[in-house]
């Protein structure tokens, strides 16, 4: 589904250059609930900008569903990218459109005729829960809301991968778990693939099926979830496995 | 109070009116595509390019640096070319738009500056065309602030009509001007200034009021 071959991605700064991501190889197969974890720096952020362009990576390839993402002109990027969704930490909601016209944005870029962008829009509010905050603006919605409003937004289309940048860490950890059972849930009914790049153990723990361990730059570890969290080879990883079971263990006291 | 006062104000607010609204339109259809451009071609913009910016941002400097009055010297030939005359009120809005408009430039493009990058990022990531994320994205996310920048803009014009007001333009500022300030009439000095107080309070009055329910209908609380 997504083949990432020998990534490389520099910033020049004035300071002199930073190497964001190297050498960079995964295999992303149809359904997998992929996660990336890393530390902040580590680029992950870079790498999931990467996969639909945001950022442009200075060589390697990209395929997604068997087209090379990094040699598309710009007008065949921008079609490309109508089916590629993507969620953000910050949801990134237009405050000026309700959550109707919030989830009916993507379709008017992709031409739809009206009448279909309300029928699809009920359909996908219905889907991620939201069918009765239609008619409201996102300055009345709580975070967990405002990011199923980012869900179905980025599901409106149809597309083939979801892309989810940090997606929960800017939510408490009880509206994180629901929107990662609102993705699993997404992920099994519709065998959409996601993508998703995190810091925290517990997002990796609760709904992906295959991880990649990233520090800087470079991917240290990849492999289903219970093969690396039960024989991390990184020494990354096992720092993440120890820090998780400290909490896990004093977690009752806190 | 003399009884060719009232005929004298209405005729030279009518003139300031005609000359506010015909230069507000030009200072827009001027303005705005040159405020948008600035934003849209700044460094990790949509349609980056530094050299159009920085081209851009020295010809707003320059037409800004011209006191207005000189403005209008200079730009005669302009009127005397679009107009066929450099005197009244239809002349004189050439100078005023053009004075107008790189300073709505530079209000609008604070305002859309001020719309967050990870919206643009979003429309992007979505596949929206630059023309796309300016008319959807830009300047809806900025409308309240728009309207406050174009009500500010609105002002400053009319405080421009009264200084080419005194080189022929007509309008409240030349009544003051000519009967004013020439002719010792105070009854058409204080009514002049009544009028524009009057006038611009109720600019920024419904400005305000405007903004407030743009922002209202975005950021209504449950």
């Amino acid at each position: 589904m997504i083949t990432i071959d020998s990534l490389n991605k520099l910033y020049h700064t004035p300071r002199g250059t930073f190497t964001a991501l190297r050498d960079v190889n995964l295999q992303i197969e149809r359904g997998d609930v992929f996660g990336i974890i890393g530390l902040s720096g580590a680029g992950k952020s870079t790498l999931i900008r990467c996969l639909n362009r945001l950022e442009e990576p200075d060589s390697g390839s990209i395929v997604i569903d068997g087209r090379e993402i990094t040699r598309l002109a710009t007008h065949e990027l921008r079609e490309a990218r109508k089916k590629i969704g993507m969620i953000f930490q910050h949801f990134n909601l237009l405050d000026s459109r309700t959550v109707q016209g919030n989830v009916a944005f993507p379709l008017e870029l992709a031409g739809w005729p009206r009448k279909e962008v309300a029928q699809r829009v009920e359909e996908i509010l219905d889907l991620v829960g939201l069918s009765d905050k239609a008619g409201n603006y996102p300055a009345q919605l709580s975070g967990g809301q405002k990011q199923r409003v980012g869900i179905a937004r980025a599901l409106a289309n149809h597309p083939e991968v979801l892309l989810s940048d940090e997606a929960t860490s800017a939510l408490d950890p009880q509206t994180t778990s629901s929107i990662l059972e609102l993705l699993a849930d997404i992920n099994r009914k519709l065998g959409l693939t996601i993508v998703l790049i995190t810091h925290e153990m517990s997002v990796i723990r609760q709904i992906c099926s295959k991880v990649a361990v990233m520090d800087r730059g470079e991917i240290v570890e990849s492999g289903a979830v219970q093969q690396v969290f039960t024989a991390p080879s990184s020494a990354t990883m096992r720092l993440f496995l120890e820090h998780s079971a400290l909490l896990q263990g004093y977690g009752a006291g806190i | 109070m003399h009884e060719d006062l009232l005929p004298m104000l209405l005729t030279g607010f009518g003139e300031t009116l005609y000359m506010v609204v015909l230069s507000t339109v030009a200072a827009i259809v001027l303005g705005l595509p040159l405020g948008v451009l600035v934003v849209i071609t700044s460094a990790g913009h949509v349609l980056e390019s530094p050299r159009l910016n920085r081209v851009l941002g020295a010809v707003i400097n320059v037409t800004r640096s011209f006191p207005f009055i000189i403005m209008i010297v200079l730009l005669l030939p302009l009127s005397r070319f679009l107009v066929g005359t450099t005197l009244g009120a239809t002349a004189a809005s050439v100078p005023l738009s053009i004075a107008a408009a790189p300073f709505l430039a530079r209000i609008i493009e604070n305002s859309l500056k001020e719309v967050d990058r990870g919206k643009v990022e979003a429309a992007l990531a979505m596949g929206a065309t630059p023309l796309q994320i300016v008319s959807k994205v830009l300047i809806p996310e900025a409308l309240a602030s728009l309207v406050l920048g174009l009500t500010l803009a609105v002002i400053t014009i009319t405080g421009f009509t009264a200084t080419a007001g005194a080189i022929g333009a007509g309008g409240l500022g030349s009544l003051a001007i000519r009967y004013g300030y020439m002719r010792y009439r105070e009854d058409v000095m204080f009514a002049t200034v009544l009028i524009l107080v009057i006038f611009v309070q109720g600019v920024q009055w419904s400005g305000d009021r405007l903004a407030r329910w743009i922002n209202r209908n975005q950021h209504r609380l449950g």
